[in-house]
């Protein structure tokens, strides 16, 4: 029989500790973003009311709710989407369904990563120069929207082409193979089973754009603004730029308050979170190939 | 499964193939071309503009040496307004490395002990936990910063300002913790398992065939991800715009306030009259962040490519 020797009793032991010192080192990394959770949940749940999430900020942005900001956040949120999502997925559909194998592919993909890569302020610059300046949107939702909607492409786009890439080729090649068309095969093939992926990507991109404020601050969102926006070409509060105002310029402001904003926007992003975790397992439950 | 719909299958066989559907696939390939190439249109985009509003200033009242080498950034002085980024830039540069030393050693940690450790349901669990820290905003950051790390390290340091280089260091190193455990933990999941076998069958413990076969085999990616953190750290703005305490200052240690390039611009971009000095030189900001980034997410994408010739 084996008998364990010194040595393997010391690597053994070895082993142990480096596996508890690695478990450590991660729950020292998990252990932060609980306690935020718990921080948040704790000082922030008391503000949280009906007249909070639909009442006008007042006293000066010292008390009162934070609808304007809510619904400022939604408008800002689904008209970048409203851009994003067609211009990223017909991106990946060309990486995925045209694309040869060549320099201009290797220049997009380039530039994809450059894109996810710039800092979200020289976003804000380029939406200032470019949407509130150059093509006169002024600051508007419209000048917000599209800045946004420039940072999350590469998110749409990576997450779109991963679910692309997912349906097997085999699927592609037998469409083909019916003398269907490239398109005819994306219409009624490679979509139709990606779709949930696609979807996935985008619940989480949601909360993504919700949380931005350095893009919005100049182009289109105002610290306060107790009106609902009526166009996209109207100024808007938001909840991200809200919790930085009510944080750093608003003396005097009740320390729940601020607590109660963070809580609602890391809540927003909770829940599509979780949305998306449960549609993906429910998803993956379907798949049957 | 369906694969697809049977019906529309149908149709397109019983379809005349040069017409309609023809010039119908002719059409979505021009679109989706569009949308293939929007992302370098973009990323041009991004520089033509910024260049665009910063260059009048560059050929104008820009002095490279007080740009670089003076620490006094006094943009809005009535007499002698001068532009020295120093401060700034080192500001950056502080909150960024002390963020680094904190959080490449716990990233590369936890990548190793979910990649490597961990199954089965803990291992998903510590994934979506470390989503979730990815997907806090960084304007809840920076309100941590300010809320809860500010009185802390007044109290646990006895110091006067808790709104400091540590302060956003701790902060900007959990917030570019997810993408380099992500991204390290990927590249060590790209080491084929037959190493790790071959390795096994010559008796190595798990600790070495992760310390000497892993780690090694997945070096690129692994320098890539601590890149991507960088990145990630260096163009943070709300959050250190907020933790920092926005004092213009050459740190001489981890409980001085700092100012970094990012929250400049972010602090007074809103009050620089457009066209004014003040303006082109918070553009010419943005122009030295979007190289510097640019740099940096060029070579990680170098480092990953070389990572894939197993």
């Amino acid at each position: 029989m084996f008998e364990a020797t010194d040595l393997n009793l010391r690597q053994k032991k070895i082993e142990w500790l480096i596996k508890a010192l690695l478990s450590l080192v991660t729950l020292f990394l998990i252990v932060p973003a609980l306690t935020i959770l718990a921080v948040l949940i704790y000082r922030g749940s008391p503000m949280i009311s009906v007249e909070f999430l639909f009442g006008d900020p007042t006293n000066g942005m010292t008390a009162g709710g934070i609808f304007p900001a809510l619904a400022g956040t939604i408008w800002l949120v689904a008209v970048s989407l409203l851009v994003a999502i067609p211009l990223g997925i017909s991106a990946a559909i060309y990486l995925s369904e045209y694309a040869p194998q060549n320099w201009l592919t290797r220049m997009i993909n380039l530039a994809i990563i450059n894109l996810a890569g710039v800092p979200s302020i020289v976003h804000a610059l380029f939406g200032v120069g470019a949407f509130v300046y150059f093509f006169r949107f002024g600051t508007s939702i419209l000048a917000a929207s599209l800045t946004l909607a420039i940072m999350s492409l590469p998110v749409v786009i990576v997450s779109t082409l991963e679910s692309l890439q997912a349906v097997p080729r085999a699927f592609r090649e037998a469409c083909w193979n019916m003398g269907a068309t490239r398109w005819q095969t994306i219409r009624l093939v490679v979509l139709p089973n990606s779709t949930s992926g696609i979807l996935t990507g985008i619940i989480l991109l949601v909360p993504r754009t919700a949380g931005e404020t350095a893009p919005i601050m100049f182009t289109g969102a105002a610290m306060f603004l107790p009106f609902l926006p009526q166009s996209v070409f109207d100024q808007t509060m938001a909840l991200s730029l809200h919790l930085y105002t009510v944080s750093t310029q608003i003396p005097d402001v009740p320390d729940a308050l601020p607590y109660g904003v963070a809580l609602v926007l890391f809540a927003l992003i909770l829940v599509m979170n979780a949305l998306s975790i449960g549609f993906r397992t429910y998803v993956r439950g379907k798949k049957k190939w | 499964m369906n694969v697809g719909d049977r019906d529309g299958i149908k149709q397109i066989v019983d379809a005349d193939q040069r017409g309609f559907d023809w010039f119908l696939d002719k059409a979505f390939q021009v679109i989706f071309f569009i949308g293939g190439i929007s992302a370098i249109v973009f990323i041009f985009g991004i520089f033509t503009f910024i260049m665009r509003e910063g260059l009048e200033f560059i050929l104008g009242n820009f002095n490279a040496a007080e740009f670089f080498l003076s620490q006094r950034w006094m943009p809005t002085s009535r007499s002698n307004p001068t532009f020295g980024a120093l401060a700034l830039i080192l500001g950056t540069a502080s909150v960024t490395g002390l963020a680094m030393v904190v959080s490449v050693p716990f990233s590369l940690g936890a990548a190793i002990y979910i990649g490597e450790f961990a199954t089965g349901k803990t291992r998903e669990t510590l994934k979506v936990l470390v989503e979730l820290l990815a997907v806090i905003p960084s304007v809840v950051w920076g309100f941590i910063g300010l809320s809860i790390m500010n009185p802390l390290i007044i109290q646990v340091f006895d110091v006067s300002v808790g709104l400091n280089v540590l302060n956003a260091g701790i902060i900007l190193g959990l917030m570019a913790a997810p993408i380099m455990t992500t991204i390290a933990e990927d590249a060590m999941k790209a080491v084929p398992d037959t190493y790790r076998e071959a390795a096994e069958a010559m008796g190595a413990t798990r600790w070495q065939i992760i310390f000497k076969v892993v780690l090694p085999a997945s070096k690129n990616g692994l320098i890539a991800a601590i890149l991507l953190g960088i990145g990630r750290a260096f163009g943070e703005t709300m959050a250190v715009l907020m933790a920092t305490g926005h004092a213009i200052n050459i740190p001489t240690s981890i409980f001085d306030s700092v100012r970094a390039l990012t929250a400049t611009i972010a602090a007074e971009l809103g009050e620089a009259p457009v066209g004014s000095d003040h303006y082109g030189a918070l553009f010419a900001l943005g122009i030295v962040l979007f190289i510097i980034t640019f740099l940096i997410n060029l070579t990680a994408d170098l480092f990953i490519r070389g990572s894939r010739d197993y």
